[in-house]
């Protein structure tokens, strides 16, 4: 099987996402001040913003980590607010983590194993009273994670545990897991954050080739070649509001947006 | 049958019925990493389930039913299944420490009720004269304890296996990622509630099947058997052997029941009498020592745990 059998949504969805009037509020702090804006499925879009706009708090919400205290999310025009982070990635919207969260007791192989929702062996009875089946089903996921591995260029470290692998390996894990599930869309939080130079021109390369696919991203991103090559897009957020969006190179040339990054210096 | 061999036999009985409480131990922390401190709980509720079930009709008791053993040992485990559903329910949300410290606290509520709810569980004096499956077809206590180490024996094999098959599988991994990072696991669509909450109730039910056991071979039931002691006990044993792996789960027990045993006997021949009675808690010393050197030592204990989790992917 080659990478080629991936299917960005399984077909059936295309990963918009709508963003609307969206407040996430600690305490007296709104971290996510009405927030509104939709990602189109098939494009990149980017999410920048200075350090605590609350980018990665509206992933978090949007994810269903944290949830919202008003306003709506919808994918596909299904809402998805309110819903529990395993729900909300069931209907197709995968996340990867601004400080990866692999399962570092478990190899990378077994990472990647791990994410196909429903399998047979995940109800124990199952492997004591069809055994076949799960074991057929094993080798099925097997070969498609080898190829999403592959595809991720993480076939030398695949029996290492993920604990084990260096930060930016650990990113493309978390893009690897986000693959295993055919998502609609991915929100990927500061994927070349801390990240050699050679392993950023993988994981670009990788999104660019998904995206190519019919894949759709968010990507919160400070690396601004990063995102002025890569977007279609750009959201700017700052003190939890959006400030700005549009076309990356107006969105550099908008004055609010380099005074919010530069504390109005440049003003 | 010389009396080394019988004790041998007696030992590996006793040491056999812990190792069940382990591996339902393992299933808890070593795979899902659930820390539960009230193990003994669990182990005296199938022990109190199948000696009232199969117990003799008593004038001044509940219970007393008479019912066969296996039926006993089965009515035990399905208590221990549904007390290990409400604590379980009740402490989903508990992580580390404080789901420790509430499990703790309901063992000891449980060893308290066994204590003080006389018409059912007999009071201090617990319950006496439970039958003992089979015996009156084996001529002499030595061959019964034989026949009651194979069918030991048998048990804690087929919990091994039938555990190795499920853990050894998608299954495992799931727990394993619970145990890993809950936040991630729920963000790639797993429910980390379901499954914290299978891996609680099915080790606690065979902790349950381990308690009926132990009134099968012992005869009786008293509160003493089921002192918070006996939740470090198998602590130690699950360090030990290693945390993680069934096989450890299993040479630890018969080590560390080893050690206590040999302990115990070292103490009753060397102390002098009047130091007997203290001479107990040199052997609870030994237990925290060999934790420590353990965790110190050889963290991962003597089997470490597998790298790999599913037999299908090695």
């Amino acid at each position: 099987m080659s990478i080629d059998a991936l299917s960005p949504g399984g077909k059936r969805r295309s990963g918009r996402l709508d963003i609307r009037n969206a407040v996430r509020s600690f305490n007296a702090v709104r971290a996510v001040d009405g927030v509104s804006f939709s990602v189109e499925p098939g494009k990149i879009t980017g999410l920048i913003g200075p350090n605590g706009a609350g980018k990665t708090t509206l992933f978090n919400a949007v994810a269903g980590e944290l949830g919202v205290d008003s306003g709506e999310i919808r994918l596909d025009d299904q809402r998805i607010d309110g819903l529990p982070p395993h729900k909300v990635f069931s209907k197709g919207l995968a996340r990867t983590f601004q400080i990866p969260r692999p399962f570092g007791g478990m190899t990378v192989l077994e990472n990647v194993m791990l994410v196909p929702s429903a399998q047979l062996g995940e109800r124990f009875w199952n492997t004591w009273l069809r055994p076949g089946a799960v074991a057929r089903e094993e080798r099925k996921n097997l070969e498609k994670a080898r190829a999403i591995i592959e595809f991720c260029g993480l076939t030398k470290v695949e029996r290492q545990l993920a604990g084990a692998i260096s930060g930016g390996q650990q990113k493309l894990v978390e893009l690897a897991r986000a693959l295993m599930a055919d998502p609609a869309i991915i929100l990927l939080d500061e994927p070349g954050a801390g990240v050699n130079p050679a392993l950023l021109d993988t994981i670009v390369d990788r999104i660019v080739e998904l995206n190519q696919r019919g894949m759709t991203f968010l990507v919160i991103e400070h690396n601004m070649d990063f995102i002025m090559s890569l977007c279609d897009k750009v959201v700017v957020m700052a003190a939890g509001k959006v400030i700005a969006e549009g076309l990356p190179e107006d969105v550099r040339a908008d004055k609010t947006v380099v005074e919010a990054y530069l504390g109005g210096a440049a003003a | 049958m010389s009396g080394y061999i019988a004790y041998l036999v007696f030992f590996l009985i006793v040491a056999l019925t812990y190792s069940i409480v382990v591996m339902g131990l393992n299933l808890q922390w070593g795979f899902t990493g659930l820390f539960n401190a009230g193990v003994v709980g669990f182990f005296a509720i199938g022990a109190y389930g199948t000696a009232v079930l199969t117990g003799p009709d008593r004038a001044e008791l509940i219970g007393g039913f008479g019912l066969p053993f296996p039926v006993g040992v089965i009515g035990g485990m399905i208590l221990s299944t549904l007390a290990a559903l409400v604590v379980g329910l009740a402490t989903l949300r508990l992580r580390e420490e404080y789901l420790a410290i509430s499990t703790f606290g309901i063992a000891i509520s449980i060893q308290l009720v066994a204590l003080n709810f006389d018409t059912l569980t007999g009071g201090a004096q617990g319950l006496t004269g439970i039958p003992r499956p089979l015996f009156a077809t084996f001529g002499s206590p030595g061959a019964y304890n034989l026949f009651y180490l194979g069918l030991v024996a048998t048990v804690a094999a087929v919990v091994y296996f039938g555990l190795q098959a499920a853990l050894h599988s998608p299954w495992g991994r799931l727990l394993k990622a619970i145990r890993e990072d809950e936040t991630a696991a729920a963000s790639l669509g797993k429910n980390p509630a379901m499954v914290r909450l299978q891996a609680f109730v099915l080790g606690s039910t065979l902790m349950g099947l381990a308690g009926g056991l132990y009134v099968g071979f012992i005869g009786y039931v008293s509160p003493m058997d089921f002192l918070p002691i006996l939740t470090f006990q198998i602590w130690a044993m699950l360090i030990v052997g290693g945390s993680g792996n069934n096989r450890g789960a299993i040479v630890g027990a018969v080590g560390v029941w080893a050690l206590w045993t040999m302990s115990g006997f070292a103490i009753s021949r060397l102390l002098p009498v009047e130091y007997q009675s203290q001479g107990g808690a040199i052997q609870v010393i030994i237990i925290g020592l060999l934790i420590v050197l353990t965790l110190l030592f050889r963290p991962r204990g003597l089997i470490g745990e597998a790298q790999s989790v599913s037999r299908h992917v090695s």
